[in-house]
This record gives C-alpha cells, sequence and structure tokens, in this order.
C-alpha cells in the first residue's frame, strides 16, 4: 500500500489520479450546496432580532472556517516542499491560494452584506473581519511573490517559507487584533449565540461541507493546469489526448 | 594572521554598514524626511482641530514609521547583491544568521533609531502631552527593531525582484500590524489612563521572539534567493 | 582544474554549485572526504570564491575594501600587509583613493589582492583575467604558481589560456 501512494507524489502520475477524483468532490458540493441553501433559505426560522437578512451568515461563516482551514493546508503543503523537496507539494501550495483567497474574500463580502442591515454601514471593523482582512493580505501577498519571480524552483521555495512565516503569525494577528477591538470598544458581530435553531445548524453545516468539498475539486483542477504549465516541455504532457487536440485545432 | 571571532566579525558587518552609510549620507536623511512628510500630510487632510489631532496622534505617527521603514528596506541587500559582497558574506566561515543580525543592527540605527528619536518633534505637532512623548519614543526604540527584523525577511524573499520596494511592503505590511496595534496602543494608554505597561510588554516579547527567530529565517530566505 | 566551454555551457553555476549556493539535482560535492553541505562553515574557511562580480564597494577606497574582504573571511589583515598586497598589484599610490574612481582593470586587481592576504586551500575563480592587462595576467600566472606550490588547490574558468610554469593543469570541457 505504501508504493502506491508514493507513486501518486509523481507529477506524472499525480495529473491523472487527480481528473479521476474531481467528479467525486464537484458533486457531492454540488448536492451539499443545494441541500444546505433549501434548508437555509427554507425551513430555517426567521431569527427573532435579526429577521431575514441573518441568513448570509450561512454563506459567511463557512467560506471564514474555510478561509483559514485552507491557508494552513497551504502553509503545510509548502513546508512539504521546502523540507522534502517534492515538487507536487509545492505545486499543490500555489493551487490552494487562489481558492483560499476567493473564501477570504466571499467571508468579507457576506460580511459586509450582513452588516449593512444590521449596523447601517457597510463595513464594521470587527475584530473577526478585520482578520480575515488581513487574512486576505497574506494570501495576495503570497500569490504576488510567486508571481513575481520567474524561475520556479526559487518561486517555491520563497513562498514556501513566506507561507510558514505567515501561519506562525496568523494567530499573533489574530489575538492583536482582539485586543484592539476590545480596546477601542469597536462593535462585534454575534452570531446568534450557542442556543441555535437546529435548522440552522444543519443549513450552516451542509455549506461547509459544500465548501470544503468544492475547494477539494477546484484545487484539482487547478493543480491539473499547473502540472501542465510546468511540465510543457516534456514527452508525456505533449503525448496527452487534451495537448495533442489542442495542437490540431490550433 | 589573526582569525576574527564570531562577535568579531557580527562587528565588523555593523561597522562597515555604517561606514558605507557615512558616505552617502542621503539615503538616512531621505527616510527621516518622509518620516516627516508623512505626518504633516495627515493635517492637511482632515483638517486641523486639536481634538481630532490629539487623538490621531499615535496611530499617525506609527503609520509614518512604518511606512518610512518600508521605504528603506530594499536597501538592506540589494547592494551588497549587486556588487558581490552578499555572496561573499555567505561564504565566510561564521554563520550566516549572525552576519544577517548584524545587517540588521546596522539597519535598524540608520532607519529605526533616527525615526524614533525624531518622533517627539512630531508628536509635539498634534499637542501629545509629556508622558506621551517619552512612551512614543520607548515603543518607537522597542517596535522599529521589529519592522527591521521582518523587513529583512522580506527584503531577502525579494531580492532582485522587479518592483521590488512594493512587493516588499505588501508582504511585510501584514506582518507588522501587531507592533502596529500595540504601539500606538502604548501611547494612547498614557492619555486613555490604561496600562501601558501591557503594551510595551507585548512590543518587548515581539522584539524578543523575533530576535531568535529572524536572522536564521532570514539567513535561509538568503540562500533561497541567491540560487 | 581549468573548466573549459563554451558560453552558456554551465561553466559559472558549476563553480557556483561547487561554493555551495547551489544544491545539486544529482550527486554530491565532497570536501576531504566529507560532504560540503555537512562542512558549511568549516568549508567556506577554507575557500576563496571570486566570481564575475568583483566584491568591491564603491565607496570605500581599496585599502579599506581589502581590510574588509580579508574581515569576511574570517581573519584580521595588518595595514602593511594590505598595503604591500596592494602594491604587489599594481596599485601603490592609490590605495587611498576611492574605488570608483579606478579603471576596470584596476578594480578587479583589487579584488584579486584577496589572492595575495588569503590563507584558503582551494581558490575558485571564474574568469579571473577579465579587464586584465598582459602585466596583470603575467602576475596572475604567478599568483596560481605561489599558491599552487604551498598546496593550495585552484579551479579556474577562462577563454584566454593560462599556462603556469611547471605545473600540470587538468582540463575540464563542458558541453
Amino acid at each position: 500500500m505504501a508504493i502506491n501512494w508514493f507513486k501518486y507524489s509523481a507529477p506524472t502520475n499525480f495529473y491523472g489520479l487527480a481528473g479521476k477524483l474531481i467528479p467525486f468532490f464537484a458533486w457531492p458540493a454540488a448536492i451539499f450546496f443545494v441541500i444546505g441553501i433549501y434548508i437555509g433559505f427554507f425551513i430555517a426560522p426567521t431569527d427573532a432580532t435579526q429577521s431575514e437578512a441573518y441568513r448570509i451568515i450561512f454563506l459567511h461563516v463557512p467560506a471564514s472556517i474555510l478561509s483559514m482551514f485552507i491557508y494552513l493546508i497551504m502553509a503545510g503543503y509548502a513546508a512539504l516542499g521546502l523540507i522534502f523537496k517534492t515538487r507536487l507539494s509545492a505545486m499543490m501550495a500555489q493551487a490552494l491560494a487562489p481558492t483560499g483567497a476567493l473564501f477570504a474574500f466571499i467571508s468579507l463580502w457576506s460580511g459586509a452584506l450582513w452588516g449593512k442591515p444590521m449596523w447601517g454601514a457597510w463595513w464594521v471593523w470587527d475584530a473577526r473581519l478585520t482578520s480575515e482582512l488581513i487574512l486576505l493580505f497574506l494570501y495576495l501577498g503570497f500569490i504576488a511573490l510567486q508571481a513575481s519571480i520567474e524561475d520556479p524552483r526559487r518561486g517555491d521555495r520563497a513562498s514556501a517559507l513566506l507561507a510558514i512565516v505567515g501561519s506562525v503569525n496568523v494567530p499573533i494577528i489574530y489575538f492583536s487584533v482582539k485586543w484592539w477591538n476590545t480596546l477601542h470598544q469597536g462593535s462585534t458581530i454575534k452570531y446568534s449565540g450557542t442556543s441555535m435553531h437546529i435548522a440552522m445548524q444543519q443549513a450552516m453545516f451542509s455549506i461547509l461541507i459544500a465548501c470544503w468539498l468544492y475547494a477539494i475539486a477546484v484545487t484539482l483542477a487547478r493543480v491539473r493546469c499547473i502540472i501542465l504549465e510546468r511540465e510543457a516541455n516534456t514527452t508525456w504532457v505533449n503525448g496527452l489526448p487534451e495537448v495533442k487536440q489542442s495542437e490540431v485545432r490550433s | 594572521m589573526n582569525k576574527l571571532s564570531l562577535i568579531g566579525l557580527f562587528g565588523l558587518v555593523v561597522r562597515r554598514d555604517l561606514l558605507l552609510a557615512m558616505r552617502r549620507r542621503a539615503d538616512v536623511l531621505t527616510t527621516l524626511i518622509f518620516f516627516v512628510m508623512v505626518v504633516s500630510l495627515f493635517p492637511l487632510g482632515v483638517g486641523p482641530e486639536m481634538d481630532m489631532l490629539r487623538k490621531m496622534a499615535s496611530g499617525v505617527v506609527w503609520v509614518a514609521a512604518l511606512l518610512a521603514s518600508m521605504l528603506s528596506l530594499p536597501r538592506m541587500f540589494s547592494a551588497d547583491h549587486a556588487d558581490g559582497t552578499l555572496e561573499q558574506m555567505m561564504l565566510a566561515p561564521q554563520s550566516l544568521s549572525v552576519l544577517v543580525l548584524g545587517k540588521i543592527v546596522a539597519h535598524w540605527m540608520l532607519s529605526g533609531l533616527p525615526l524614533a528619536l525624531i518622533a517627539p518633534v512630531l508628536g509635539l505637532q498634534f499637542d501629545m502631552p509629556p508622558q506621551a512623548l517619552w512612551i512614543l519614543v520607548l515603543a518607537l526604540l522597542l517596535g522599529t527593531p521589529v519592522l527591521s527584523m521582518i523587513g529583512a525577511v522580506g527584503a531577502a524573499l525579494t531580492l532582485g525582484l522587479r518592483g521590488g520596494g512594493v512587493l516588499v511592503s505588501l508582504l511585510v505590511l501584514p506582518l507588522c500590524i501587531p507592533v502596529l496595534i500595540f504601539g500606538a496602543g502604548a501611547v494612547e494608554a498614557v492619555t486613555s489612563g490604561m496600562s501601558v505597561v501591557s503594551n510595551l510588554s507585548f512590543l518587548g516579547a515581539f522584539m524578543l521572539f523575533a530576535l531568535v527567530f529572524t536572522p536564521f529565517v532570514a539567513a535561509q530566505a538568503l540562500r533561497i534567493s541567491m540560487e | 582544474m581549468q573548466v573549459q566551454g563554451a558560453n552558456g555551457s554551465g561553466k559559472t553555476s558549476l563553480l557556483r554549485t561547487l561554493c555551495g549556493f547551489i544544491r545539486p539535482d544529482e550527486g554530491e560535492i565532497r570536501w576531504r572526504g566529507k560532504r560540503v553541505g555537512d562542512l558549511g562553515e568549516d568549508y567556506h574557511a577554507e575557500l576563496l570564491y571570486l566570481g564575475h562580480l568583483n566584491a568591491i564597494k564603491d565607496e570605500l577606497n581599496a585599502l579599506e575594501n581589502l581590510q574588509m574582504s580579508a574581515g569576511m573571511a574570517g581573519y584580521q589583515v595588518t595595514e602593511q600587509q594590505a598595503i604591500a598586497a596592494l602594491r604587489r598589484m599594481g596599485l601603490q599610490r592609490r590605495e587611498h583613493l576611492p574605488v570608483r574612481v579606478l579603471s576596470q582593470g584596476q578594480r578587479r586587481r583589487v579584488a584579486l589582492a584577496r589572492l595575495l592576504t588569503s590563507a584558503a586551500h582551494l581558490w575558485i575563480l571564474d574568469e579571473p583575467l577579465t579587464a586584465l592587462d598582459v602585466g596583470a595576467v603575467g602576475l596572475m600566472q604567478e599568483l596560481i604558481g605561489e599558491h599552487l606550490s604551498n598546496g593550495g588547490m585552484t579551479i579556474f574558468t577562462t577563454h584566454q589560456p593560462l599556462q603556469v610554469a611547471g605545473v600540470e593543469t587538468r582540463q575540464l570541457t563542458l558541453i
């Protein structure tokens, strides 16, 4: 069994495996998303204090959780790539970054949409939203650094170092922002407390699973593109049916 | 020929950078002038009411210090990289981390230290009370080394890249936010009557933490960039 | 050993890999039987590298540059020793001028003066003869000869032929 797994750590073999796995994640993602939306919008009751607008948290909370989770996974892959010098780990980190940034962005935007009816302002400097904003900056920095370095080997290692430094800093940043927020008596966005209606919990959980599966599917697709890009000059890539087809057409 | 010890080599690196800066005084002065200008921009942007300016004071001075430090970061390694002396440093018979620490110390003495010393003058422009001015200097003395240290990692990672200064700032600014929060917080605590010591001790903790880790990380980043 | 090859064949990369800047994808580099990566700073202590760049600071004068280079390599050089070295390199009366007013050839000589003050066993020189006139080339041949007869080792690349009297040079040609 061990030999089987190592085989897939080579980009050549992983390419095929990833392609086959994508539908297994994409379809369930769509299904869970539909279930979650249905429960969230039609079954969950109207909140006493926050009326209909609160339903945006069904997207906001999963997006936040996932943006942080993906950052850690990305840093983990980056560290693996740096320590064990495996090419695929570095490619996975590169593939995860845009999805993580997207979730951070969705979290911010959905937080703003929630804030407007609640607080009357499009943005409140809530501790969690502010930390989320900083997380988005960290993602963008990672992507920018990789984009600025032409040599893929240096690019992988430099951005890996950045990701590791970032992940060490994330708890420090979160704590500092919380402190700053309490100091200045800023507004706090509270979710409906611990006594959430069971339907709300189900909706949120369902969408969380959906987002997670979506992230996996999209990352697998993206890593396939990255593999093609990086190994563009090798024989195995030029022998692939999709590459041959696009050559014929052009 | 006498062999140089680790401390000796550290001292040599610091002295060298200071000597070079003395022969190119413009670099140090431009950072300082930038700092003063940025601080002066805020009242021009928000209006001269002293009440508002007093509230903004610590934040404004800190943000300006942050930006001014960012400005001088690319210079940490780029000159040495361009003429080949960085390569020689990497071939030194002592730990690269210590040499990098030497460069960081020299950089701080040429950017952070002057900023901290000139800050009280700017604080007066915002009508800060005397105790606040003292705390401002102390907080900057604790916080600017951290900026230089984290900045060193950023400068090492972006060595030789196009878009240098802006890219370094993009990478380093988010990581410096805790320093900003506790630094500005320390000064505000004076006027709001809250605990100054807790803010300052966080700054101190950051500085120690950075001191232990950043030279090594920056040395690794240099090796990655020089390959 | 002389490393030869057309432009772009990887001579500089090979030399830099020997210095430890680049990690080889395959194989390993050993000095006196131990892996260079494990030796770390001990290897650096026995190595002197001169690349395409001179590694001198424009703002300092020749004397200061030489003392700094020596310091960076881990040892102190007195002013007399430094001046004597610069004199041998043909830079008498120019020791106190800032290097930025010297010509390219003179700057290369300042960089090469390090060879005289160094105690390193292994010299790795990447195109050391660039910008040097005939006299300086002859001087280089002398220096390398002396180094070899003292038990040292030299690996260099050059487009000009460089013969050292009485010593057989091994050739390595890269394709």
